[in-house]
């Protein structure tokens, strides 16, 4: 666990950028520091490794505090990932990766076998191993930067924007990839973000920041959506709280109906007889969805059997045990007006109407508001 | 031109008779003046770069030696001549060859320091930062991280150092030393044109071999992550240097 006591940082030239912050990491989580630009996000983060020394104040790792450790002996044992990845540019990938290893007088042979390892957990083929940090994408380089952060297996991670300079759809890919990886090894981990969306999708505690350096709110994710403490804290979170909300509640039991399908590959004719509001669902031999044929589609199709190009795509898919977000975005979003709810393995189990789905959200807010699973933690 | 070519060619001059040393000699004697002083520039420069560069403090003292450059050298040469020797009661050659060393040393600090510190504080502070943030101590991150990043720089330094100094010890013949200055002066006093144009064919040549070589340093110990060579393996990168020198010859 890290611990912040009553950290205060003035940098020289009296900017106080954080102001008496007093805050817990729970080990094994991640706690996202967010807030507008310049409210100490990162100064607070600097702190715990001590990049930043505080001007008064402590900050403990269980229960030790970080002043007492000599700088870089203290380093070595802290993962750190910044947004501008920071890889050696002279160094190959794998010799990125081991470096806090290499550092730490591991022998060469073993840090590049862990160092090759390492590569392939985040998602990298190990063909990239001798390249140099030139020589790859954005991405990757965020991806090399994780890699090396783990490296040395340090129980505590700082992670300072580590994927805020790459597109959307990488960046989405990354945010995935790090909750299955932080599933796996479980570190006690600080995150700073600007974007609440990151940091409502990646923290089990969220510190929301006020600019001055003092700490607005700390609460999980749905607590924050449901009760912002203040204006600031409310206007930060944004507009679509209450959709964003829904994607903490999880559905239990689903009132779906039996949803009429024909399998890809049968007569045409067949899927004219089962349309149903002018539309029939299309399933694989698995019976997994594979999207909505019309009627006109059924009319117009060169072949006489169903093929996968007169598939309406739209349409997302709810899992059975998924978060009312989930559902009530396959209901709004089915070009039949039925939302598809499908089981783990991705196999119909039915359909839902957008009227349903409103009702399940009714249904949940008259019972008491509060903290489903994720958040509140010792 | 060919009156050059006739002495460069003519067997006498490569051979030392009495009195009077050939060719060979005096290329060594330019050589060992040059080498010398830029290993003593290197000695004195490299290091204070990086410190200069590491630390970020101490960064007048790369103007100020930049200014030095603006001294005329021949008249440094003579002052020195007249203030210095007089002191130096050192037998054979020394009296002449302290202040021409100073001259030369003074003429290759400037590059060697000024890229040497450049090198170093052009590291991407991202980098820098990521360098310390994984627990590397100062010392580690210059020499991990600061300087093969800079190593570029540095060498390109010394470069310009080594075909500065080259071109310049001819001054030592001035003094009454050797080296290939002489046929530039001893030339230029006998109106021995075809003398003088082979010894300033003579000093290009050596500069441009010892600028070969160095090149061919640099691209064996500069990383390929930053100069940009990927995929160079030792063989492609013997091959490159080959490619070069084929191309050097042909204005030559
Ligand atoms: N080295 C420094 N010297 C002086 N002031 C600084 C220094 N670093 C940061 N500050 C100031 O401290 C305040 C907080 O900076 P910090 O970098 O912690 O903000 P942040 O929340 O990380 O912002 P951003 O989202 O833009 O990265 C800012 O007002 C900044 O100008
Ligand atoms: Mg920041």
């Amino acid at each position: 666990m890290i611990v912040f006591e009553s950290v205060t940082k003035r940098y020289p030239g009296g900017t106080v950028a954080v102001d008496h912050l007093d805050l817990e990491a729970p080990k094994g989580r991640i706690t996202v520091l967010v807030g507008p630009s310049g409210c100490g996000k990162t100064t607070s983060l600097r702190m715990v490794n001590r990049m930043v020394e505080p001007t008064s104040g402590r900050v403990l790792i269980d229960g030790a505090d970080t002043a007492a450790s000599p700088p870089a002996a203290l380093r070595r044992g802290i993962g750190y990932v910044i947004q501008h990845s920071g890889l050696l540019p002279h160094r190959t990938v794998l010799d990125n990766i081991a470096t806090v290893p290499l550092l730490l007088g591991t022998d060469r042979r073993r840090a590049r076998s862990r160092a090759m390892e390492l590569l392939e957990r985040v998602g990298l083929t190990p063909a990239l191993a001798k390249r140099y940090p030139a020589q790859l994408s954005g991405g990757q380089q965020q991806r090399v930067g994780v890699a090396r952060a783990l490296a040395a297996d340090p129980p505590v991670m700082l992670m300072d924007e580590p994927f805020s300079a790459v597109d959307p759809v990488v960046r989405e890919q990354l945010q995935n990839e790090f909750l299955r990886l932080q599933e796996e090894l479980g570190k006690t981990i600080v995150f700073v973000t600007h974007d609440i969306d990151e940091a409502i999708k990646l923290g089990d505690r969220i510190a929301v920041l006020r600019v001055g350096g003092r700490l607005a709110q700390v609460a999980s994710p749905a607590e924050l959506l449901a009760r912002p403490v203040d204006a600031f804290v409310a206007a930060f979170v944004g507009r679509d709280r209450g959709y964003r909300a829904l994607g903490f509640a999880a559905v239990s039991s689903l009132p779906f109906e039996r949803e009429e399908t024909v399998r890809l590959g049968e007569a045409l004719a067949t899927a004219r007889d089962r349309l149903n509001g002018g539309w029939v669902l299309v399933v694989d031999a698995e019976d997994r969805p594979q999207g909505w044929l019309s009627e006109d589609g059924a009319r117009l199709a060169a072949q006489e059997t169903v093929t996968e190009d007169a598939l309406n795509l739209g349409g997302t898919l709810a899992t059975e045990d998924g978060s009312l977000r989930e559902l009530l975005d396959a209901a709004l979003s089915s070009p039949s007006g039925r939302g598809v709810v499908t089981d783990g393995e991705g196999r119909l189990l039915g359909s839902i109407s957008p009227s349903t789905a409103v009702r399940l959200i009714e249904e949940r807010s008259s019972a008491p508001a509060g903290a489903p699973g994720t958040g509140e933690e010792a | 031109m060919s009156n050059a070519l006739t002495w460069l060619t003519d067997p006498v001059n490569w051979q030392d008779q009495l009195g009077t040393p050939g060719i060979p000699t005096q290329l060594g004697n330019h050589l060992a003046y040059s080498l010398a002083a830029v290993a003593i520039a290197t000695v004195i420069a490299f290091p204070l770069g990086l410190l200069i560069g590491h630390t970020g403090r101490g960064t007048p003292v790369v103007t100020f030696a930049n200014g030095l450059r603006a001294l005329p050298t021949l008249g440094l040469l003579i002052l020195l001549y007249v203030v210095v020797s007089p002191h130096i009661s050192g037998r054979g050659d020394a009296p002449y060859l302290v202040p021409t060393e100073i001259v030369l040393v003074l003429l290759a600090i400037p590059p060697v320091l000024g890229n040497t510190c450049a090198g170093v504080q052009n590291v991407d502070p991202a980098v820098r930062d990521a360098s310390v943030g994984m627990g590397m101590t100062g010392r580690e991150v210059l020499f991990r991280v600061e300087l093969p990043i800079a190593l570029p720089l540095v060498l390109s330094g010394l470069r310009s150092a080594v075909l500065q100094v080259v071109a310049t010890a001819t001054v030592a013949a001035y003094v009454g030393l050797g080296g290939i200055g002489r046929y530039l002066y001893d030339g230029l006093a006998a109106r021995d044109f075809a003398q003088m144009t082979g010894g300033a064919v003579l000093v290009a040549a050596l500069a441009l071999v010892l600028d070969g070589v160095l090149a061919g340093v640099q691209r064996y110990a500069v990383s390929p992550g930053v100069s940009g060579r990927f995929g160079t393996g030792p063989a492609q990168a013997g091959a490159r240097v080959a490619e070069a020198a084929g191309k050097a010859s042909v204005p030559a």
